[in-house]
């Protein structure tokens, strides 16, 4: 019986991916000197899965590769090597060449052996203990690669009296299988039938492969007893021609170790140039399927979703996939058990349906309604995905960057379980790079500037996510040196894009950094400042629908926000009610509600009225005022008092009352009629009707301003 | 709502000829019948209850779920002054398809929707210039009918512009 392991080869790769993510972030939270094992645990069981997986699978130069760096992780797990940031550095080095050679398997494309060969000389070399200059082995390498022997091609054709002469070719065999390793195929054709057999004659020849690093003379001494009595040819296996990669790396191998054993897979029909799989065989670990118990639960988590991609094969490498967590899929099997529940009883009704069931048939029908709609709300779902998708490269490129540029930055997350729709996310993660290495590069000043400054050595990078509004907020603080106006100012007058004579204000200038060929980098680094700079970041984010600014003080530090439309968000929602009409207060800018005596109320100038909350004044916003609806409350005391924040800003939205808590899938008004000021999106409840979701930043922008207001003094009850 | 059903029927009928000539649906708004291109139009559905858009001009009804995406629904006869007219279960909402930067999806509020016509562009004759008496920026063009007549062919892409809209 076969299998068609081919169809696992998208888990495998998912998987292998995942894992050297793990393998990094590990890396990186690795202190140096200090061994945490339970870090190192966790990327040697990364680097022991993707070993595993990658031999079953076949992918020989992946497990080899694979095979050395978990060999050294051993050694540090066991304590007998000590983590530097060498190691470190060669490891993560490891990590992105092994992301490459996975890479290229999975897309079928070429992989960069030299680079491969080089890291995997380092790994070996580091594991020798003798960390030495790449260049002396590679020259070493290839000098190697043209003369080395891989092992012995023998056509071993008895004569029919060998065994008569005392000979045992069994023996001989056993021989040579001590030699090396030993890859038999009998030739039985001449074996006569059983009526004609003579017991002392001998019928069978031999083609024999032995591969191993062995003189020919030891081989010659084996047959020296039958030279006269049989036929015999010894030649040498060359490397063959096709497969450089593998051949290189075996020879890497053969160069470091003294025992290498190469398995031999002879084509079923006769060919001049064999293929090659070579297994190392210092410290064997049978290339298993090692997967763990945990990463098969993952499996059966990822299965069911993944199903389309992995039936549509390999060939399109492009087709993505999405990882979900087993909850959403977990939700959605319930959905589908009371769908199917739903389903049993229409039949059941249908089949002896009487008028008088009627009302059961439209409760049924409702039910039906109801279970599809969330079914589909649950479907949106699978495509959220946690913004640490995109910040998780973040620690790699900081880590690297203050190696290069001998910075010292300290990276923090925050936000990271914010949920964005799958295609924003993939759009989002360049700009997000650029602003990043921006920071880096231009914000952050090097330690001694940092120090002659009166600030700390360290830099401070924070990237901060969350959801304001209908709107997803990613900012990028860094407390590096701001932006220089003075030199923005000149670089802008010299490129001509504005006049000298003109008065800019401090945000005006910031904002010139997003026009089109605009970089201030004193010199060109390879990190950012290429003259594509932020005017590309800015049209990448318009694109999505988002904007992007920036807030700088010079000596402190600037911080970019990107702002993102959900363009199928779904969020946390109150439903409240303002003259007859329902809106949705994101959870997430609510602080408390309250029930209010008029007494409280101070009074500012006779009309803006304010209620002391603990030890603040908060403005009360009555939202059919700036909405201009028709009021049904209009005493304090009978509604409810809304605390919701926006902007840093409390305030109390005052409305008739609460009704349900809900999630809320986020819908566009744009995409047909406009936006709104005071209303970030709408969405469709339960019943099908819509409602508009309230946008607190920009409901106290219209209680500021009423003008903001697309038609103004219109009055409903006409 | 069967008058509907006929309605959407002779859409699809009258979509599947092709002899040259464009095809016009045609409603009321009072005595007054309206056209617009067949083409333009995606369905005609009956009256539902929409969500109102605070501070928008009292001719947008508000917006409604269209499977799953919102539609701003305006009533054309607010639109063009006329005397309010109570929604009933008779209403009739026109979906259309606009152009303008990106295609959006609009529905109007007619009294009622009247037959598809044939037209042959040559048939169709210019707006006269009533100047500032009779705004008839939204009319493109005026076509006379078999039974005599007139129907009013709008110029919906003005009309229902995103500016338009409030």
């Amino acid at each position: 019986m076969s299998i068609d392991i081919s169809q696992f080869h998208d888990v495998f790769f998912e998987e292998s991916f995942e894992g050297l993510d793990a393998m990094e972030a590990g890396l990186l939270d690795l202190n140096v000197g200090a061994v945490d094992l339970e870090t190192i645990n966790t990327i040697f069981r990364a680097a022991h899965s993707i070993k595993g997986g990658a031999g079953t699978f076949g992918f020989i130069p992946v497990s080899e590769f694979t095979h050395v760096m978990e060999a050294i992780l051993d050694e540090m797990r066991n304590g007998e090597r000590e983590v530097s940031t060498l190691s470190i550095n060669l490891l993560l080095e490891s990590v992105d060449v092994l992301r490459e050679m996975l890479t290229a398997v999975q897309q079928k494309t070429a992989t960069d052996d030299g680079r491969i060969a080089d890291t995997r000389q380092k790994l070996e070399a580091m594991k020798a203990d003798e960390f030495e200059e790449p260049e002396l082995v590679k020259v070493q390498v290839e000098a190697v690669t043209e003369s080395k022997d891989l092992g012995w091609k023998i056509n071993f054709n008895p004569h029919q009296h060998l065994l008569q002469t005392g000979n045992d070719p069994v023996r001989m065999l056993r021989e040579l299988g001590s030699l090396g390793e030993l890859t038999t195929e009998v030739n039985d054709s001449k074996l006569p039938p059983f009526s004609d057999f003579e017991p002392e004659d001998s019928y069978l020849s031999w083609t024999l492969t032995l591969l191993g690093d062995i003189p020919k003379e030891e081989v010659d001494e084996i047959f020296e007893w039958v030279d006269e009595d049989c036929d015999l040819t010894i030649e040498s296996i060359k490397a063959p021609v096709k497969g450089p990669t593998r051949v290189e790396i075996m020879v890497a191998a053969l160069d470091k170790h003294d025992v290498v054993s190469v398995e031999f897979t002879p084509e079923p029909e006769p060919e001049p140039e064999p293929e090659f799989s070579t297994t190392e065989s210092v410290v064997d670990e049978t290339p298993v399927v090692a997967v763990d118990i945990e990463e098969t639960q993952s499996i059966e988590a990822t299965l069911p979703v993944e199903k389309t991609t992995t039936k549509s094969k390999i060939a399109t490498p492009a087709a993505s996939s999405i990882r979900v967590s087993t909850d959403k899929v977990d939700s959605l099997i319930n959905l589908v058990s009371e769908l199917v529940i739903t389903q049993s009883m229409l039949s059941q009704i249908g089949e002896h349906f009487t008028p008088k069931m009627l009302p059961q048939l439209i409760d049924g029908l409702a039910q039906l309604e109801r279970n599809s709609r969330e079914m589909q709300e649950g479907i949106l779902r699978i495509r959220m995905l946690p913004i640490s998708f995109a910040f998780n490269r973040f620690p790699r490129l900081v880590h690297d960057m203050s190696d290069k540029t001998g910075k010292k930055v300290e990276l923090k997350l925050t936000g990271e379980q914010t949920e964005l729709d799958k295609s924003v996310m993939e759009k989002i993660g360049d700009p997000l790079v650029h602003l990043v290495r921006n920071s880096l590069d231009h914000g952050i000043e090097m330690p001694e500037v940092r120090l002659a400054a009166g600030k700390a050595e360290t830099g401070l990078l924070q990237l901060k996510s969350y959801h304001q509004g209908g709107n997803i907020i990613i900012e990028i603080h860094d407390d590096g040196a701001g932006l220089n106006e003075d030199k923005i100012l000149a670089k802008a007058i010299e490129k001509g894009l504005v006049d000298a004579s003109d008065e800019l204000s401090p945000e005006k200038i910031h904002d010139l950094i997003f026009l089109p060929g605009f970089s201030t980098a004193e010199e060109l680094t390879d990190i950012s400042g290429r003259g594509v700079g932020m005017d590309v970041v800015r049209k990448n984010i318009d694109s999505l629908g988002g904007s992007v600014e920036v807030v700088s003080n010079r000596g402190e530090g600037s911080v970019f926000t990107i702002r993102l439309p959900l363009t199928l968000a779904i969020i946390d929602g109150q439903t409240i009610r303002v003259a007859g009409e329902n809106y949705i207060i994101p959870l997430v800018s609510i602080i408390e509600t309250l029930e209010i005596k008029t007494s409280e109320i101070k009074l500012v100038s006779g009309k803006g009225e304010l209620y002391p909350l603990r030890d603040e004044y908060v403005p009360i916003i009555r939202l059919y005022d700036v909405f201009n609806l028709d009021p049904h409350i209009t005493d304090l005391e009978e509604g409810l008092l809304v605390i919701v924040e926006g902007e840093g800003q409390r305030v109390g939205l005052f409305i008739d009352d609460l009704l349900g808590q809900q999630q809320v899938v986020i819908k566009s008004l744009e995409t047909n009629y406009r936006k709104v000021k005071g209303v970030s999106g709408a969405t469709i409840l339960g019943d099908g009707t819509v409602a508009l979701i309230l946008d607190v930043p920009g409901l106290m922008a219209l209680y500021r301003d009423p003008s903001l207001a697309l038609f103004v003094n219109h009055n409903r009850a006409a | 709502m069967s008058e509907i059903q006929q309605v959407n029927e002779t859409l699809e009928l009258i979509t599947s000829i092709d002899d040259g000539s464009e095809q016009y649906l045609s409603f009321f708004l009072g005595e007054e019948e309206y056209g617009v291109e067949i083409l333009r139009v995606q369905e005609i559905k009956g009256w539902a209850q929409v969500t109102h858009i605070p501070n928008s001009p009292p001719y947008l009804c508000g917006v409604l779920n269209l499977r799953g995406t919102i539609v701003p629904i305006v009533d054309l006869r607010l639109r063009f002054d006329m005397p309010k007219k109570q929604y009933t279960a008779t209403t009739v909402v026109v979906v259309l398809k606009v152009e303008g930067v990106t295609q959006r999806t609009v529905g109007i509020v007619v009294d009622s929707v009247s037959d598809a016509h044939n037209v042959v562009p040559e048939e169709i004759k210019a707006t006269p210039d009533f100047g500032s008496n009779v705004s008839t920026e939204f009319i493109s063009g005026l076509v006379t009918l078999e039974d005599n007549n007139m129907m009013m062919i709008l110029n919906i892409d003005r009309l229902l512009s995103v500016e338009a809209l409030g």
